[in-house]
């Protein structure tokens, strides 16, 4: 299963109901604290607040880039399209915004292997993906990335072969990067849309690869 | 120099752990201070180099030691204070006083939602439309800095000082260094980089393995 879907529970609320029963952390007061006034000097809107939080918790996320991935698979000619400019591609879906200015999409294939990081802070393609999670902005994550590719992947149980080349991409300027994973073998007969489903976020970032469907040897 | 948040190639930090279903955010505070970060910076009063300027001045034990929503809520203090927009004064006055009063500005405007909609929407921050002409051409040979001098940058230490090879260009784009400096807005061209691991990291690595990074003019010198 796509461990990455937006539809996901909101089982975290079982975290937040029990916060509410206990003393404010001294973060969350500093939130509360500078969002009151931010609102109170007409700084910000709450209403524009919940636009943003709404947007990028249910609207946009890595089921956009799914559905990229998925029409290069079925369309040889978008594929050359988003290999020729990923923002150009990705607006075709109507998938821009904040974060990805410029958008390059690394084709993974037999010979070589993209990997995507950003060392400095947290820079990644929200248009696409969503918001990066936890472990992408983690100092285990962006230390390793660049010096040792092939021992993070291969303890994500990504397996890398020594003659395949691995690619790795800082993104430390303004582009923002994506990988297209390899399609399955055994899924000839899927539709885009169940293509789509099979996608996974980790596979767009280069930390894992699409499986086939169940039942697909 | 090399800021707190440069991590790349680091020794002993750890393994990675990937959440199975992750959600968006964790908490109901990480929620809030993602908006009113993205909505406050929405006023103009800052750009994205200035926000990691801002979010790198901290030591390294504190920045390995701060939840990421926790540094932009750092970063935000800082930025809001600095233009006099929210004040150190005013959040300790409602700190110890909820209904403590504030006083408006007659500057900045808060957006509303439909603003908030297009400004969001809009993927364009940093590149300028501006004619620079390029210093270096795809397929030149490169070396970068060995120094970046003191404050924001965005050459890695661990690609500083190495040669590689320029392989796209993708036209002019706000300097992230001197921005970041708050030295203003200087146009320069952004290439994308191609380094061997075996330059960066020496005989170890497979010499079919390569790090791509993204390098301003400036960080550049031929070969």
């Amino acid at each position: 299963m796509p461990n990455d879907g937006p539809d996901h529970d909101h089982d975290d609320d079982v975290q937040e109901h029990r916060d509410h029963d206990a003393p404010l952390t001294d973060v969350e007061l500093r939130v509360r604290t500078l969002e009151s006034l931010l609102v109170d000097k007409g700084l910000v809107d709450p209403a524009g607040l919940d636009l943003l939080i709404d947007r990028y918790e249910t609207k946009v996320g890595p089921r956009n880039g799914a559905r990229i991935v998925a029409r290069a698979w079925v369309d040889p000619a978008f594929r050359q399209r988003l290999l020729d400019d990923g923002t150009s591609a990705a607006a075709e879906f109507g998938f821009e915004g904040r974060q990805t200015e410029e958008l390059v999409v690394l084709e993974n294939t037999p010979r070589v292997h993209n990997l995507v990081v950003c060392t400095l802070c947290s820079c990644y393609p929200w248009a696409v993906l969503g918001l990066p999670p936890v472990w992408y902005k983690s100092a285990p994550y962006r230390s390793r990335a660049v010096s040792d590719p092939r021992g993070v992947l291969a303890e994500l149980g990504v397996a890398v072969a020594d003659d395949r080349e691995v690619r790795v991409w800082d993104s430390t300027a303004e582009v923002r990067y994506m990988v297209l994973p390899e399609r399955p073998a055994g899924t000839e007969g899927l539709t885009e849309s169940e293509l789509a489903a099979l996608v996974t976020r980790d596979a767009m970032i280069g930390v894992s690869v699409v499986a086939p469907p169940v039942g697909v040897p | 120099m090399i800021r707190p948040n440069d991590l790349g190639g680091l020794p002993g930090l750890g393994s990675v752990e990937i959440e199975p279903d992750e959600p968006p955010f964790h908490h109901e505070w990480e929620r809030r201070a993602f908006a009113i970060r993205l909505a406050a910076g929405f006023l103009g009063r800052w750009n994205i180099d200035q926000t990691r300027a801002m979010q790198e001045a901290m030591s390294r034990t504190e920045y390995l030691a701060t939840s990421y929503y926790e540094g932009w809520l750092f970063g935000l203090e800082r930025l809001l204070d600095a233009r006099g927009m929210v004040t150190r004064q005013e959040v300790a006055a409602r700190r110890s006083d909820p209904s403590a009063p504030v006083v408006r500005g007659d500057g900045d405007h808060a957006l509303d939602a439909e603003q908030i909609e297009r400004a969001v929407s809009n993927p364009h921050a940093s590149r300028l439309d501006v004619d620079v002409p390029p210093r270096f051409a795809v397929g030149e040979r490169v070396m970068t800095k060995s120094a970046t001098g003191a404050g924001h940058t965005r050459l890695p230490q661990y690609a500083r000082g190495r040669g590689g090879v320029v392989t796209a260009d993708h036209g002019v784009w706000i300097f992230a260094d001197a921005a970041g400096r708050d030295l203003g807005i200087v146009p320069q061209h952004v290439y994308t980089v191609r380094f061997d691991a075996t330059e960066l990291w020496g005989e170890d690595a497979n010499p079919l393995d390569t790090v791509y990074v993204d390098l301003w003019d400036d960080h550049l010198e031929a070969a």
